[in-house]
């Protein structure tokens, strides 16, 4: 057994100052007032003064790399780059190799999770076999194994047939699954390279335009509504995606929407450098883009923040643009981000960063009975306490991930994570309160 | 001048400088003995990530008329066929004590990442890079359409011309670094293209977009007409194709006698080369006495003996 921990006069969801005694991986007694709790022997204690306390981060959208490309990640360097970004959960991607398509790799990759113990791995099981598009992969299998799945995605591809889209969301209902989107015209973007706007034009990069996503998130959006079924978009990009969401919900449609920090904060300008680390999918956009993104997560359109975390070998990025992989690091900086772009704009409020960064993804993951929890008495210890006044410049050397494509190296970000707790076991600490734990 | 990579950045006196000096390598040119001592001891890498014979051996031949000591890479594949790496290549480059890199290459961007990746010390200069850029193209066809059209040129732009590019713009690094070089000259250039091959995104340009040839030669007094090369590929058969046909696109852009015909008098035919006689230029167009295609080719020796010559050994002759 652990032993107790007190977490001294945090500021719950960034508001009300609070203690949390946290035993046996519970959070046992929410007090006001510090000197209320009778703190036992052996207890440490934060004094976290200053620290704004949240729900355990859960990301919707991870790349773990492995099994298969474990020189760029592993589920063990993911997770310690997870917990050390603030997450208890991430769900996995099924882009591996071999592809998450069957109960045996979802299995797998769940177990080493857990027995790597520093964030709860919940894998996505893939739409269809080999993420190749032709046949359903046996989600019922998955769904029934150890791993529990509840999401399906061929992310990195995107479900294009819209035939077997419709089969997929159909088929997921029996098991109160949801089919998450990676909306991607294929034909729309064969070669692509960038934004298609004024960037691409100058720079002479082959385009991925705006309509290859909104078309088919407007179709994925009508198929979820005609056969009743959920349907979760990732990494929403585009203005136009933006609308047609809204445009989506306030028909009644269940469809849920994530935005990545990337998108929040960087444009396709960057591009001008080409620089591979700025190489994703889907691209980064132009300034009216982030600007409309910034403003559907404010108002309740785009419902979660997911970082699309993609690690990849120095050799896949470090070399021509056209040449180079898609996807950036995202698990360490997401916090960061989000406070520089959300919460120090007014944006959001810390509470919103919960239910954006917690609360909501651990629902949509159907993963709400153990993650997402609110931090008051019984639930478990999934606490991540943020120093929202620890100014850092990223350093790519120093990332706890085995990849280094972060494209904010240099960069200062306001705010970062430093305790996670997973079921009241301490996964991250700062520096700073590692002295709590002597 | 550092490098050379593209022709945005370019100002309009260092593009009169390179064509200045242009013309006076064209004048040693002329001479019996056409080798000038100027880059002896420096070490000048032509890296061909691309086919390109033509413009290869015009770079060749400019460092040797320079005296430099050339030496041919030719690293075909390269990191999409997990051949050599850029980088790897780069970092090799720069322990053989290459002075200045001439670098063609399929990818867009990858003059920038060799002149800037710090990966090499030597000067960069851009042979063409993916869809990006190709300087010394548009150099070269500035320096053609000046000698043609401007009396007195040393030290003169292209002011108040008007130069018209026709072709597939979407894919063209020459119509990119013409567009742009010729803009800083003071020329009005007016692009002429099927809607499908110009860019989304081409607003910002500093020029005019027209979707038919004859319709630019009715609307602008046109003084240099230059005319793209067609690639294959765009024009392959089934969804991919950027228009119906070859004869759509000849009856509509190409260059036939009756369209040169209705050119003011003393107006040029330009084209980079390899032509498609028959497709985008007629055999009549290629041939007459407006066309300045073989010249252009002669122009190109002089241009890069420029490029080569203020990249290299401009700042020790200021000094």
């Amino acid at each position: 057994m652990s032993r107790p921990i007190v977490i001294k006069n945090a500021s719950l969801y960034g508001d009300t100052p609070a203690t949390l005694l946290i035993e046996d991986g519970v959070i046992t007694t929410v007090a006001q007032d510090a000197a209320s709790i009778a703190t036992p022997d052996d207890a440490v204690v934060i004094e976290a003064e200053g620290l704004v306390a949240l729900p355990g981060l859960v990301d919707l959208h991870t790349h773990l790399r492995e099994p298969g490309r474990e020189d760029a990640e592993t589920i063990e360097t993911g997770s310690r780059a997870a917990a050390r970004g603030g997450w208890t959960a991430v769900h996995a991607m099924a882009n591996t190799n071999p592809v998450a398509d069957t109960a045996g790799v979802v299995e797998q990759v769940y177990s080493r999770g857990q027995e790597i113990g520093l964030v709860d791995v919940f894998p996505v099981g893939a739409v269809t076999v080999g993420l190749k598009g032709e046949h359903l992969s046996e989600m019922g299998a998955m769904a029934n194994s150890k791993a529990r799945v509840r999401l399906f995605s061929d992310d990195g591809v995107c479900v294009y047939d819209p035939v077997i889209m419709r089969r997929a969301l159909e088929y997921v209902k029996a098991f109160d699954g949801a089919v998450v989107q990676h909306a991607q015209d294929l034909r729309l973007t064969e070669g692509s390279q960038m934004h298609e706007g004024v960037v691409s034009a100058e720079l002479g990069l082959a385009g991925w335009p705006a309509v290859a996503e909104e078309s088919i998130v407007a179709r994925d959006a009508l198929l979820a509504e005609h056969v009743g079924s959920r349907v979760h978009v990732q990494h929403l990009s585009t203005a136009g995606s933006v609308e047609i969401i809204r445009w989506a919900k306030a028909r009644g449609i269940n469809v849920t929407a994530e935005a990545t920090p990337h998108h929040l904060l960087l444009t396709d300008e960057s591009a001008r450098t080409y620089d591979p680390l700025f190489k994703v999918n889907p691209p980064l956009r132009t300034q009216s883009d982030v600007d409309a993104l910034r403003a559907a997560v404010a108002d309740g359109t785009i419902d979660i923040i997911a970082t699309d975390h993609a690690p990849h070998a120095s050799e896949d990025k470090d070399c021509e643009w056209a040449a180079a992989s898609f996807g950036m690091l995202g698990l360490e900086t997401a916090l960061g981000v989000i406070q520089k772009v959300l919460v120090d704009t007014g944006a959001a409020t810390w509470r919103d960063v919960a239910r954006l960064m917690s609360e909501t993804p651990a629902r949509i993951g159907m993963v709400d009975d153990r993650h997402g929890r609110p931090l008051a008495a019984g639930e478990p210890a999934n606490v991540t306490l943020v120093d929202p006044n620890a100014t850092w410049t990223v350093d790519a050397a120093q990332l706890a991930s085995r990849a280094r494509n972060t494209p904010y190296g240099g960069i200062e970000l306001p705010g970062r994570a430093v305790a996670t707790f997973l079921r009241g076991v301490p996964t991250h600490l700062d520096t700073q309160l590692e002295g709590a734990f002597a | 001048m550092r490098h050379l990579l593209g022709t945005t950045d370019l100002s309009r006196e260092d593009a009169i400088l390179l064509l200045d000096t242009a013309a006076q390598m064209a004048a040693t040119q002329e001479r019996e003995v056409r080798k000038l001592p100027t880059l002896r001891g420096k070490t000048v890498v032509n890296l061909f990530f691309e086919d390109s014979t033509r413009t290869r051996i015009s770079f060749e031949a400019a460092a040797k008329r320079l005296s430099a000591d050339v030496i041919n890479f030719s690293a075909k594949g390269s990191s999409v066929s997990k051949g050599e790496s850029l980088k790897d290549t780069a970092l090799t480059l720069q322990a053989m004590g290459a002075d200045a890199v001439v670098v063609r290459h399929w990818a867009s961007g990858a003059a920038y990442q060799l002149a800037h990746g710090g990966w090499l010390h030597g000067s960069v200069l851009n042979a063409g890079d993916g869809t990006h850029q190709h300087p010394t193209q548009a150099l070269l066809d500035a320096f053609t359409a000046r000698r043609h059209l401007v009396a007195d040129p040393t030290g003169q732009g292209l002011d108040g011309l008007t130069v018209a590019i026709v072709g597939d713009v979407l894919h063209s690094r020459v119509a990119r670094s013409n567009v742009h070089l010729l803009n800083t000259l003071g020329a009005h250039v007016v692009l002429v293209a099927p809607p499908t091959l110009v860019p989304v995104g081409i607003e910002p340009w500093p020029c005019t977009v027209v979707h038919t040839l004859d319709q630019a030669i009715e609307t602008y007094d046109i003084d240099a007409l230059m005319m793209l090369r067609v690639q294959r590929e765009r024009m392959s058969g089934g969804g991919d194709a950027f228009f119906p046909s070859p004869a759509e696109y000849s009856r509509i852009y190409g260059l036939d006698a009756d369209r040169m015909n209705r050119l003011p008098d003393h107006a040029i035919v330009m084209h980079p080369g390899p032509m498609n006689r028959g497709l985008e230029i007629s055999a009549e167009a290629a041939d007459s006495p407006r066309s300045v295609i073989v010249e252009q080719v002669a122009n190109g020796v002089a241009v890069r003996m420029a490029a080569l010559y203020l990249l290299l050994a401009g700042e020790e002759g200021a000094q």
